[in-house]
């Protein structure tokens, strides 16, 4: 007797026995469900991989890697992980433990993407534990009211859970986290030895992130009333210049928003609202604008530490995630106290819990202790509200930025060592600035200001300890000031009417793709091009959504009429609109979309059927993922959900540094083969999407990859011709030629551009180019249909 | 000069390029090679060096050379308004993989290739890509653009643009002569 798989959960219990051989008889393809399962198998059918386990979409990874093989490109020979000491890794050689270069890389991005799935499934567990103290285990679920019926598409998709309350959201994560203990057990020394079983496991750890991601954004939703699906959720400010800086300020930094919520509701129900201003950077501003459009946002994280700097800040509250290390020694130099509220990040504070509040406030004004870790958000907002309008009239916005003279004097130290751009991620030119500013010229150091992604290297590096990053804050100043824009506050989910309405145009590919501009600020040239990269995208009429402070910094640049994209371009998921999301936790609503499309509109069963709908996403749906100033492990386990799904994700030059790509080869033909479902033939479906991960060294470059990167092997002539468009135009303009590979992507005559037949034609007949079928593509050999054969 | 990596942080493990000090030497790399290629980034068109653009002496070292370029990014314009078309636009991230793959034909399906000269990428991109082909056992890279790069087989040092500029010049010179 033997047993296939036995799936127990904490709460429900599933039970499959594929063969079962006993005295008793023979039993095949026996499925007991107890509990919630059950219930919800009687809604919709169960698709085959039900809480997948770590092995049971690995087929699927492997049919995804064969084709996009891992490129690697270590940061070291080396490992250093464990007793055995360093074992040098190069040329070959295994370490002591038998493990070669190329695994321990992937085993590398496995742990990266093990923290990125935990931080936001820890996320959503502090959130859910929260509110289900606040608002009860019962509480409902609603993203969308009537226009959302499938709330948590990519939990659904996983573990067959169709939340309707708090408390079944409690279910998920459970799974979530014991998926999330088995990936990173299987980086320990001595276990799993093959990068593609590595690679395979990094793709289930953003599967994990996606949901637990979802998990997260649709609770939060839920429960504080978060717009809900909302095209036309409020326009709120963003900018340095947008803060009131007469009033006391109180800075929120981070991702999990209670704390925040806190301040908000203390505020309001006190009747202070007017009298205080609440702002932030990352994730928890884009929440609090959720919450109440009154509250502002600075900007993305890199602005995090010349606001502390410049004084503004008379409070400082900090959750969790993204926040400078640093941040309590910061905000000491302007005398503004911290208050920790995340058990992920103390900073060495005083737990003050469960002192009163009147003690705590007494403490932070008095300059008696320097911060305090208040884990309760609601004593979070009294002590907060209560100790910035104590405290301001006493700091007077005291900063740490040099006046003019004093910057003077500091430069004529520089002695030109490099030491600074040597350090500086963007490889600034640093001491020119100086030398310059040294003379009474800020116009270089004020020119850094834009690409500078605020890490304070190049003042931990000089040996004059010249503070550098707040000379150029002090250059900049005048540009800081009137930072002023407008973003469309996160809407969160897309509604099921509008995949509805877009889904048919995007798998035909009538319009050219949805591209996703996501993650964090460290860009290699400044955040303006991630807006110019959305302007170029919405006016050629793809649908372009937003998430974290790469929707921030989309928002900071005005066009000529001095409106940002947000002003522009509709919030609806249709051709041409720029839609905000919200935070990183929002991000799952991307990949919601894409699986709606498959399940809403394509009608696709949705419940644990994660294999043939990923299928028909990498097959139908033209999207892409833009990561251009990734830098957290977050954004790794982000982007490789994506990956698992099919979704070619471009990061920026420093995306690199995540050292390893998944790519593509177009020269090798046989890689290109997929299905016709029509027949079960193998036909050539062509290098479509050509690349899973893929850094792009300048903004020219990723914009053409990609408008080629959106073309999948099912679009219709139609849409194959859009899409051709986009990519050929884009091509000769920042080219200056065609593309070399037109001959790959022309399946038929009738895919060629209309205005660019000559041309086109011109090439093909010198490729020896003959038309081909256009298969109704699969990689599912069980999703062929013959002739009286059921999918 | 300096053989630290640029970014002083970017230090790599056991294995070390060897500092190309000499241009004598580099040529007769370059002579003995059979396969070469020139893979150029789009920082060479920003990288000024006297009075010219690093893209303008890679050009004079393909033309004397007769290295095949590829052009990386959206760079293949800059070649093309400076009337050199023997050049190829391929991703960087393509060239490289392509690199690491001791049985890709090369462009012109000839053969693989077995030396990569690399010059104009970001530096840390390059330090990444080098990283990712150093153990291969048929190809040997260089850097040529001034920063020096550990993973690269060999690399030009830190040095300044001018001194670049006569390295390259004097390199040039000599490949011309023989």
């Amino acid at each position: 007797m033997w047993w296939h798989q036995i799936l127990v959960k904490r709460k429900n219990i599933e039970l499959n026995i594929k063969e079962l051989n006993s005295n008793i008889g023979l039993m095949k393809d026996f499925k007991l469900s107890i509990g919630a399962v059950l219930e919800k198998a009687k809604e919709e059918e169960v698709g085959p991989t039900t809480c997948p386990s770590i092995t049971d979409l690995r087929d699927w990874d492997m049919k995804l890697l064969q084709r996009y093989k891992p490129f690697y490109m270590p940061f070291c020979d080396l490992c250093c992980l464990c007793t055995f000491g360093k074992c040098d890794l190069s040329d070959g050689k295994r370490g002591a433990c038998g493990l070669d270069k190329e695994a321990q890389q992937s085993r590398i991005v496995l742990v990266a993407c093990c923290i990125g799935a935990a931080t936001h499934t820890g996320h959503a567990r502090h959130l859910i534990d929260n509110l289900i103290e606040k608002y009860g285990r019962k509480h409902p679920i609603d993203i969308g009211g009537t226009n959302i019926d499938i709330n948590a598409p990519v939990s659904e998709l996983v573990t067959g859970i169709r939340p309707s309350t708090l408390g079944d959201l409690e279910d998920i994560l459970d799974y979530l986290e014991t998926e999330i203990t088995h990936l990173l057990s299987a980086t320990h020394t001595g276990q799993e030895g093959d990068n593609f079983d590595f690679e395979s496991k990094v793709f289930h750890a953003g599967m994990v992130d996606q949901a637990g991601m979802e998990v997260a954004d649709i609770a939060q939703i839920s429960a504080y009333g978060f717009p809900r699906a909302d095209p036309d959720a409020s326009l709120v400010d963003i900018g340095l210049g947008a803060v009131d800086v007469v009033k006391p300020v109180i800075m929120i930094v981070g991702h999990n928003v209670p704390p925040s919520i806190g301040i908000v509701d203390y505020l309001t129900e006190n009747g202070l609202y007017e009298n205080v201003e609440v702002c932030g950077l990352c994730c928890t501003a884009h929440d609090i604008t959720r919450y109440s459009p009154k509250a502002k946002i600075v900007g993305p994280i890199s602005w995090q530490l010349r606001f502390i700097r410049s004084g503004i800040p008379d409070v400082l509250v900090v959750d969790e995630q993204c926040i400078r290390a640093d941040s309590l020694v910061e905000a000491k130099k302007i005398g503004a106290p911290v208050i920790a509220s995340s058990p992920k990040n103390c900073l060495g504070l005083k737990n003050r819990t469960d002192d009163s509040a009147d003690e705590i406030v007494n403490d932070l004004v008095s300059g008696k202790v320097e911060g305090a870790l208040i884990l309760d958000p609601d004593k979070v907002g009294e002590v907060a509200v209560r100790t910035a309008m104590q405290i301001a009239p006493k700091r007077k916005k005291f900063k740490v930025i040099p006046n003019l003279d004093e910057l003077i004097k500091q430069a004529n130290k520089c002695t030109q060592c490099d030491e600074c751009r040597r350090a500086c991620p963007n490889d600034m030119r640093i001491p020119e600035a100086i030398n310059q500013a040294a003379k009474g010229n800020l116009k270089k150091l004020a020119k850094l200001y834009e690409e500078c992604i605020g890490c304070s290297r190049c003042e931990n590096v000089c040996p004059n300890e010249l503070q550098i990053h707040s000379f150029i804050t002090k250059a900049a100043e005048k540009i800081m000031k009137e930072e002023k824009y407008k973003i469309r506050s996160g809407r969160g989910a897309i509604q099921d009417v509008e995949i509805r309405r877009v889904g048919g145009p995007i798998v035909l590919g009538e319009i050219p793709g949805v591209v996703a501009h996501v993650g964090c600020a460290n860009y290699p040239k400044g955040g303006e091009e991630v807006a110019e990269m959305i302007e170029e995208f919405a006016r050629r009429r793809y649908i372009i959504i937003t998430s974290g402070c790469a929707a921030m910094s989309a928002a900071m640049y005005k066009d000529k009429d001095g409106k940002s994209p947000y002003e522009v371009h509709s919030g609806d998921f249709d051709a041409g609109s720029v839609l905000n999301v919200g935070s990183c936790v929002s991000n799952s609503h991307i990949a919601g979309a894409a699986i709606k499309i498959a399940s809403i509109f394509a009608k696709r069963k949705l419940n644990s059927n994660y294999e043939e709908i990923a299928d028909y996403i990498h097959n139908r749906v033209g999207a892409v993922g833009i990561s251009w100033g990734a830098m957290s492990q977050k954004a790794a386990s982000i982007a490789s959900g994506f990956w698992r799904l099919g979704i070619p994700v471009i990061v920026g030059p420093h995306g690199s540094k995540y050292r390893r790509m998944l790519l593509g080869r177009k020269d090798n033909d046989n890689d290109w083969y997929v299905y016709d479902a029509r027949t079960g033939e193998r036909v050539y479906g062509g290098p479509a999407p050509e690349h899973l991960f893929y850094a792009a060294e300048t903004k020219e470059e990723a914009m053409v990859m990609t408008a080629k990167l959106c073309m999948r092997p099912n679009d219709t002539t139609k849409g194959r011709a859009i899409k051709l468009t986009n990519y050929i135009d884009l091509h000769k303009r920042f080219y200056g030629r065609l593309p070399d590979d037109i001959e790959l992507y022309v399946r038929r005559l009738s895919d060629i551009p209309i205005t660019m037949k000559d041309e086109v034609i011109r090439i093909l007949d010198k490729k020896d180019w003959n038309e081909r079928i256009i298969p109704d593509p699969t990689l599912l050999p069980r999703m062929i249909r013959k002739k009286g054969q059921k999918k | 000069m300096s053989y630290s990596p640029w970014q002083k942080a970017e230090v790599p493990g056991t294995k070390r390029g060897i500092p190309l000090q000499r241009p004598e030497v580099l040529s007769a790399i370059l002579k003995k090679s059979k396969r070469p290629i020139l893979i150029v980034g789009h920082k060479s068109v920003e990288m000024a060096i006297k009075d010219k653009k690093l893209i303008d002496y890679l050009i004079d070292l393909a033309k004397t050379s007769r290295i095949p370029i590829i052009a990386t990014a959206h760079i293949i314009k800059e070649f093309s308004n400076r009337d050199f078309e023997n050049v190829t636009s391929m991703p960087v991230m393509d060239i490289a993989n392509r690199l690491k793959d001791p049985d890709w034909k090369g462009l012109d399906n000839l053969g693989p290739y077995d030396l990569a000269l690399f010059a104009g990428l970001p530096y840390y991109m390059e330090w990444l890509i080098l990283s990712g082909l150093k153990d291969s056992k048929s190809l040997k890279t260089i850097s040529i653009d001034g920063f020096f790069q550990p993973n690269a087989s060999w690399s030009t040092p830190n040095i300044s643009s001018s001194k670049l500029g006569d390295f390259l010049d004097d390199l040039i010179r000599k490949l011309g002569v023989n």
